[in-house]
């Protein structure tokens, strides 16, 4: 049970036409888990669809593993969702974006302390436990640093990743739009990060603001994935060869055929690195 | 000694502007900026979905005003579920006591058609008869995505008025009843029906028998539509 | 099970208008705003912004000297007058 090393692209309903008139050339598609938990209807006729021709990728937005506490009951409804589909993999945020009983419908930072290194490795092996299944975690990408962080964010997923047993997935453009933000150098992070335990990358576009200091990139995910972005990724790919690897568009989002592009432009440097290993 | 949770400090950050101490601290001239960034993604979020949940309601106040008046909402009712698609049920009534928009009395109307909408759109799936079928079935069993609202204001006609393409304007008055329906093509149907049609369907969501429901009024062109859109369902599923 | 003979007729002719009026069905399909579009959860940031002025200090204060600015005034009300535009006193 796995993603195999393709492209695969966030399923967005406005685009389930074109994608069943085409029939792309895809991997498997990515879709949030919080959309596919009502009852019944379109979403769920969809997915049940796209699932018969493709491998598919569950991604919880709401699960807020670096809150707290766990919601049972969303841990519950997840749990349903993937013994539904069964899909390929399931993917997390190390974030938090709950508090109480509220959902704040965003992915919020945290310190990377030992206390809440403890507390993440409960909750990854909680949500392992309850669905049974290996799990990924995803670096943030992050507007702040905190003073109180006295682990670096490569260890401390390195860390959560060995004693829970889990994987990682790799957002590329979150550690550009981190490093540019925190003036630290992606290829030294890229350096320091486990790219051994990564099952499934992640690419998606993002907005420039200027701060005294500097640019700020906002992980918007509406527009094309930028230069830079595709640059680490063929770096990424060098060293860890060919991984499945998805397009996010999540804001304006495109007609079809200029999302298909982008996640061609993925595919390419993908197969490229492929032709490579079997030469 | 016990100090509040990183996180309660964060989230009340977000309500009233205050950055938690120790944010950005090699840039602590920009920490505010780069704090807020969070405060207007929280907001704009929920805004966007509240929006996207009632775009007629949007339309009707125009964005600018629906984003500040989301807020308010959003601060009385704050999701509690991360499916967001569960969440504004409370967004009619709360329209209702919204002084700003006590000008507008049919708001709370149109937001209880499109929350409605959204329930019919998500509603649990069942397997429809044969239309032949129906001449053997003594309890039709309805669809579960259907539903009949009873509105104090010409809410169909408003919403219909304010889909895309349509300039808006309304001669209807007066109170409507709405049917709301999943089609066979899995969206969503609204229309206003009459109210003896009406009551005829509401008898068989009661769980009437069809003896008793059709003698309400001429049982046909409800029959037929409730065929035609597979809205006859078997009760084994 | 029994059925009273005006009941059949009536079922008779559901079933016969079903099938006529499903070519109409297609073309009553009627543009509009989805609850099926877009998805309510994603993972995006927002269009997020440091700039104060869209972050939820906005509209605090004046706020209400908002007034809804939609295409409500063209819809007649049951009481007969229009949706206003004036500010609302509250």
């Amino acid at each position: 049970m796995a993603l195999r090393a393709g492209t695969g692209v966030g399923f967005k309903p406005q685009h389930f036409t074109a994608i069943q008139g085409t029939a792309p050339d895809l991997a498997f598609f990515e879709v949030h888990a919080e959309n596919y938990m009502g009852a019944g209807g379109a979403p769920h006729a969809m997915l049940t669809r796209l699932r018969q021709d493709y491998q598919l990728s569950i991604h919880g937005v709401g699960l807020s593993i670096g809150g707290t506490h766990l919601n049972s009951d969303h841990l519950q409804r997840l749990k349903a969702l993937c013994d539904r589909y069964q899909p390929d993999s399931f993917s997390e945020h190390l974030a938090w974006s709950s508090h109480g009983n509220e959902f704040l419908n965003d992915l919020l930072p945290l310190p990377y302390t030992p206390q809440n290194l403890d507390r993440i490795c409960d909750h990854v092996d909680q949500v392992q436990e309850v669905l049974g299944r290996r799990m990924l975690l995803e670096n943030p990408a992050t507007y702040v640093t905190f003073a109180e962080s006295s682990i670096p964010e490569t260890e401390f997923m390195t860390r959560i990743a060995r004693r829970t047993g889990c994987g990682l997935l790799l957002d590329v453009s979150n550690v550009f739009v981190s490093c540019v933000n925190h003036r630290t150098d992606p290829l030294a992070y890229l350096a320091e990060f486990p790219l051994d335990l990564v099952d499934e990358i992640h690419l998606g576009g993002h907005e420039e603001e200027e701060l005294p200091s500097g640019p700020l990139l906002i992980d918007a995910h509406g527009r094309e994935v930028a230069q830079p972005v595709w640059a680490l990724f063929g770096h990424v790919l060098d060293r860890r060869g060919a991984v499945a690897t998805l397009v996010e568009w999540d804001n304006d989002v495109p007609d079809w055929a200029t999302l298909k592009a982008e996640a061609d432009r993925a595919d390419a440097m993908i197969r490229e690195r492929d032709s490579h290993v079997a030469a | 000694m016990l100090r509040p949770d990183f996180t309660t400090v964060f989230r009340a950050g977000l309500a009233n502007g205050t950055v938690p101490a120790g944010t950005s601290p090699d840039l602590p001239q920009e920490a505010a900026q780069r704090f807020a960034v969070y405060r207007n993604n929280v907001a704009h979020s929920l805004s966007q979905a509240l929006a996207r949940r009632f775009p007629v309601i949007e339309r009707l106040v125009g964005s600018q005003f629906f984003a500040a008046m989301a807020r308010e909402f959003i601060a009385a009712h704050p999701p509690i579920s991360p499916v967001l698609q569960e969440w504004g049920g409370a967004f009619p009534k709360f329209l209702e006591g919204f002084a700003p928009v006590g000008g507008l009395p049919y708001l709370p109307a149109v937001a209880g058609l499109e929350w409605a909408r959204g329930l019919a759109y998500h509603a649990a799936d069942a397997v429809p008869i044969a239309p032949e079928d129906l001449h053997r079935i003594e309890r039709p069993r309805l669809h579960p995505s259907v539903r009949v609202l009873r509105c104090n204001h010409p809410a169909v006609s408003i919403w219909q008025a304010n889909q895309p393409g349509q300039d808006g304007r309304v001669s209807a008055r007066g109170h409507e009843i709405a049917l709301i329906w999943r089609k066979p093509d899995l969206s969503v149907g609204t229309m206003s029906i009459p109210p003896l049609q009406a009551a005829l369907i509401e008898a068989l969501l009661d769980g009437a028998t069809l003896e008793a429901a059709a003698l309400v009024t001429d049982p046909v062109p409800v029959l037929g539509l409730l065929l035609r859109e597979n809205l006859i369902c078997t009760t084994g599923v | 099970m029994i059925m009273n003979a005006k009941l059949a007729t009536a079922i008779a002719a559901a079933i016969t208008m079903s099938g006529t009026v499903a070519a109409n069905a297609k073309t009553e399909m009627e543009k509009c705003y989805g609850v099926s579009l877009a998805g309510q959860n994603d993972c995006a940031a927002g269009p997020g912004t440091t700039c104060a002025g869209t972050s939820t200090t906005d509209y605090q204060g004046n706020a209400w000297k908002l007034v809804p600015a939609g295409t409500c005034a063209d819809i007649e009300t049951p009481a007969g007058h229009n949706g206003s535009l004036e500010p609302i006193e509250s």
